[in-house]
């Protein structure tokens, strides 16, 4: 998947054998955690970290596009996800008033889901416009800056709480609507990628001069990558504030965008899998980490607090980039993550 | 290329082993609950009590001075024997003063370790994420610290240990108004935090509606260390006094600062000030300041004396409001288990609904919102001591 | 606008800058060599101002006066260890691969000295109150109705010295131009004899006993150190360091300026959005200026 591979305008027919695959796993993936929950074999609380884990993919994979794919620099994620977060949650629990217990009408839901996409989506695209000038940290710091002015700005007005932040935020995000935004999210950032505009984005991030000289749009092609990863970072904000039915402007500050960044530093810039795998696991790991921690004080003879927790995991993080320089994942794919057409590329290509 | 795939597969493979392994522990922990039962377990076993604060990130500070309230009040229980005749153990989870963590954690104490109750969590943010977790499950749950109206309105499973904000906002600016005879105010105050913003918000409403003047109303972003540009325009505009309701570490940066740029006159704050380290970091500058609390270190009561003692003999520090807040919200929840005489939730609920409790934080009794009723002091800062000036009652 | 835009304001301004001045002039030198984001600098920032602190506690509970040197020697030495373990640990295996890898180890490295300062008893999460008075004492200057302090003045002038030793030493020495040869070109830099991983632990080194000089400095200027100290000067560092150019110590101290007097004037004209005027006034200057200020324009290789 390097720039010598040829820009393609062929379109991808939906529901080809793999696609097919994806689907199958999907759905044999929500069956049998919402079986294990519904008959009480698994612990709600494991629930609640896999919706977690879930969101964080579509975090991961949003920012993986800007970043990875299209080799921009952007530090300022959250912020995105802090508009869709707080546009969808404004409307359904300020606007329309839903009761938080989550059994309003449910199409509302899914139009403020919507809706705080397709703001951050605008608010992505704003930002992508100064990377007509700017490259690499030069960009990093304005998107740092515009996610703290978005910070800035939601702290100061009075109308979705400033600094209390949104309670009482109804729980619509069940299992069943984040495994299906997931998977959507992941569906359509795969074709993105794979797609006339996922080459095009490639051949900015391997040479832009060079892709420029061969007629490619970069200018279109770098906004384009920041309005689609905001608006599903957009769509993952407001799948976390019906959640966690609480969202406050700290949440979303510098710190958080840290922890989406790792994710997809560790899972392997420029792979959708690495990102999956990155996002499940490290939250799965920070979560490990208390029940790890509550057994190794049973052991040991002295006093092994949580304040320890971090220290691990901040080691284990070191550790694993060592090791896997490139991620874990470097610049693969799961092969049900590649169109069944890339097989024949993917032979020559790294 | 047959290495790559082999390791893509390997990745996979990890993924979901992990997965499965976490689901096989739920089980088991699930099946060791269910053959034990969560309200009718043996004598032996010990009750367990879910605890949550921040003892990582920079509001670890709160967080570990919250944790030691805990503890101690947990030690003395056992130490008497504990509650309905079995141990009462902590099971201690970090949210790092971040809402997410804070579900995460609430969703393992409830759910995983099938906690009878939980004391906290510190931040009102954390306590927000945690409460319709708690009240979901119909597990009783009490914030030793967080100020925000909202948190109990979440159910009515959810009680508090501490002021909420209107109430500290007004009674400082009672005082200004009418014991200090201030009539210009600026204010400055953490921009991040509701805690803060509560307090500064509220005094302004109840000083403006006495009759007095705000000539300044500046805010901070979290983490600030200088607080000059705030301070200039503040003592520009010559106010009688400053209020400034952070917590300790700030105030005493900020009163250092502002006696620096030349102003006399006395700052006021909230419980937040309530630390030993306000004089060591603010030295001379906190004196002629004030502040509202919820007692007094030098009152006779034995209560206080004993846990000021205590606390400082076990922790080699004199305890700040925080401590003594968690002190107390843990002692609380403990006595409503014994006066429930289970470890049901809704038994436990309905006893804390009724509890009467003389705690170090004053005398406690919750109105229909599940807010403590009581009083607030106020006490001054004179040569590095606290002095005990007088009692508002709400 | 009186209170706004005045004497007191402007030396506000100074203040802030200086600050950042301290820690990001260290910060650009790393960065400027190995292009990495060094993002656990401020936490090399807070081991200095810890080590001061033990430092002044070690003298005052043997009842000795300290000596303002000798303290300024230990925390440097503090932040000069620590910047060259985490080379040697985290970075240098790194050297040749994707340059953001090594960004995660940096916020690892981060992450691990703040957590695990945190999580060891004998420093603990707590704030604790730096012993300024003990160290150099305040004192205060009126100029018409502003007030100078001498915190002001000593962290404006070390600054400058700073800066200017800095850049001669880049500039003019042979280290320097060493280092001005591995920052361009690696491997022509070794053809040439250079030994990069010699110039580079110099670089660290160095950076690291600069933001330990920056820890003692600001401990006591704002007395009040805790582990999680270092995020927002480090932060404030890196932004520094970028708008002034990536890798121009002169640039990093401008850079430092425009910060201090942006957040100055922000919050002065309102201080609750003052934060975010800060910010788009960066955003202005970089839009206008996409190399930072004082950045070399350099062509694009085709």
């Amino acid at each position: 998947m390097k720039a010598k591979e040829t820009v393609q305008d062929k379109k991808i027919p939906l529901f080809k054998k793999r696609d097919f695959q994806l689907l199958v796993g999907t759905v044999i993936f929500w069956a049998i955690f919402y079986t294990l929950t519904k008959f009480g074999m698994m612990n709600l609380y494991w629930m609640h970290i896999i919706n977690v884990s879930l969101i964080y993919v579509i975090l991961t994979t949003s920012l993986n596009l800007i970043n990875g794919f299209s080799g921009q620099f952007s530090i300022g994620h959250m912020g995105f996800a802090a508009v869709g977060a707080y546009t969808s949650a404004t409307l359904t629990t300020i606007v329309w008033n839903l009761p938080s217990h989550g059994v309003g009408p449910f199409s509302l839901f899914i139009l403020s889901v919507i809706l705080g996409g397709i703001a951050a989506a605008f608010i992505g695209f704003l930002i992508g416009l100064p990377t007509l000038r700017l490259r690499g940290d030069y960009l990093a710091i304005v998107t740092l800056a515009f996610g703290e002015i978005i910070r800035v700005v939601i702290n100061s007005i009075n109308f979705v709480g400033g600094p209390r932040g949104i309670p009482g935020i109804p729980r619509f995000s069940s299992f069943t609507v984040i495994v299906i935004f997931t998977f959507l999210s992941v569906i359509v950032l795969r074709n993105i990628i794979y797609s006339s505009i996922g080459r095009a984005l490639l051949s900015i991030r391997e040479d832009e001069v060079a892709s420029e000289l061969v007629g490619v749009h970069t200018t279109y092609y770098k906004v384009l990558g920041f309005t689609v990863g905001a608006f599903f970072a957009g769509i993952g904000g407001a799948l976390l504030a019906h959640l966690i039915q609480y969202i406050n402007p700290l949440q979303f500050g510098f710190m958080a965008t840290i922890y989406v960044l790792i994710m997809v530093y560790i899972g392997g810039v420029g792979s959708l899998s690495g990102s999956i795998v990155a996002a499940i696991g490290i939250t799965f790991l920070s979560e490990g980490l208390r029940l790890g921690l509550d057994k190794l004080d049973q052991v040991t003879p002295f006093h092994v607090g949580p304040e320890w927790r971090m220290v691990i995991f901040s080691v284990l993080l070191v550790a694993t980039m060592l090791y896997k320089t490139n991620g874990l994942m470097g610049d693969m794919e799961f092969k049900v993550l590649i169109p069944e057409e890339e097989d024949e590329n993917a032979k020559h290509g790294a | 290329m047959k290495r790559r795939k082999t390791f893509a597969v390997l990745v996979s493979l990890l993924l979901v082993v992990a997965l499965f392994g976490t689901v096989l522990t739920g089980c088991s922990s699930k099946t060791a609950n269910n053959n034990g039962g969560s309200s009718q377990k043996t004598e032996s076993e010990p009750i367990l009590i879910g605890g949550v604060a921040p003892v990582t990130g920079p509001a670890a500070t709160y967080g570990k001075s919250t944790k030691q309230g805990y503890e101690m009040a947990l030690e003395e229980w056992n130490a008497k024997g504990g509650v309905l005749g079995r141990k009462v153990k902590l099971v201690f989870e970090d949210d790092k003063a971040d809402p997410t963590e804070a579900a995460n954690a609430f969703s393992k104490l409830i759910n995983d370790n099938h906690v009878v109750a939980i004391v906290g969590s510190v931040t009102s943010s954390c306590s927000l994420a945690g409460a319709p977790i708690a009240q979901r499950a119909g597990v009783p749950m009490i914030t030793p610290t967080s100020t925000n109206p909202k948190v109990t309105q979440v159910g009515d499973y959810i009680f508090r240990a501490c002021f909420i904000d209107p109430f500290q906002g007004t009674v400082a600016a009672k005082f200004v108004f009418n014991n200090l005879k201030a009539r210009k105010a600026g204010v400055i105050y953490d921009i991040g935090q509701d805690y803060n913003t509560g307090l500064a918000e509220f005094f302004k409403k109840e000083f403006e509606s006495l009759g007095g003047k705000i000539v300044a109303y500046e805010g901070y972003p979290d983490g600030t260390t200088d607080f000059n540009t705030q301070l200039t325009k503040i003592i520009d505009a010559k106010p009688d006094v400053i209020y400034s309701p952070n917590y300790y570490n700030d105030d005493g940066l900020i009163a250092k600062q502002a006696r620096t740029l030349g102003f006399t006159g006395p700052i006021v704050g909230g419980d937040g000030w309530d630390s030993p380290d306000l004089f060591k970091i603010g030295g001379d500058a906190v004196n002629n300041c004030y502040f509202t609390n919820h007692f007094s270190k030098d009152s006779k009561d034995p209560k206080v004396q004993a846990f000021v003692k205590k606390y400082t003999e076990k922790y080699g520090e004199a305890p700040d409001a925080l401590a003594a807040l968690g002190y107390d919200a843990m002692n609380i929840m403990l006595t409503a288990i014994q006066n429930a005489g289970s470890t049901d939730g809704a038994k436990i609920k309905d006893a804390l609904k009724n509890i009467d409790y003389q705690g170090v934080t004053g005398h406690i009794k919750f109105d229909k919102d599940r807010n403590p009723v009581k009083s607030a002091v106020i006490i001054k800062i004179e040569n590095g001591k606290q002095v005990y000036v007088t009692t508002i009652n709400p | 606008m009186g209170s706004i835009f005045n004497l007191q304001q402007i030396i506000n301004g100074i203040q802030i800058g200086s600050i950042y001045a301290l820690i990001s002039i260290g910060y650009t030198l790393v960065y400027g060599i190995i292009q990495l984001i060094n993002f656990a600098h401020g936490d090399f920032y807070m081991v200095g101002a810890y080590a001061a602190y033990f430092a002044v506690m070690f003298s005052a509970a043997r009842k000795e006066h300290p000596n303002v040197l000798i303290v300024l020697l230990i925390s440097m030495t503090a932040g000069a260890i620590v910047a060259f373990l985490s080379n040697r640990i985290a970075y240098r295996p790194l050297r040749y691969k994707p340059r953001l890898s090594a960004l995660i180890t940096a916020i690892g490295v981060s992450m691990f000295l703040e957590y695990t300062s945190s999580a060891i008893p004998a420093i603990g999460p707590s704030y604790r109150a730096f012993p300024q008075s003990a160290l150099i004492p305040e004192h205060t200057y009126k100029i018409g109705h502003a007030i100078l302090s001498n915190y002001q003045i000593v962290n404006m002038s070390v600054a400058v010295v700073l800066m200017v030793v800095l850049t001669y030493i880049v500039q003019y020495t042979r280290i320097g131009m060493a280092m001005r040869a591995s920052a361009q070109d690696k491997d022509a830099a070794r053809l040439m004899g250079i030994d990069i991983e010699y110039i580079i632990d110099f670089t660290f080194i160095i950076g690291g006993a600069l933001a330990g000089a920056a820890g003692l400095l600001t401990g006591i200027t704002y007395p009040r150190i805790n582990p999680y100290m270092g995020i927002i000067p480090g932060l404030k560092a890196f932004i520094a360091a970028v708008l002034g150019g990536i890798g121009s110590v002169p640039g990093a101290m401008l850079g430092s300026y425009i910060l201090g007097f942006s957040e100055v004037f922000g919050m002065a004209i309102n201080s609750i959005l003052g934060e975010g005027i800060a910010y788009a006034i960066l955003i202005l200057v970089l839009i206008f200026l996409p190399q930072g200020l004082l950045g070399k324009k350099t062509g694009e290789k085709v």
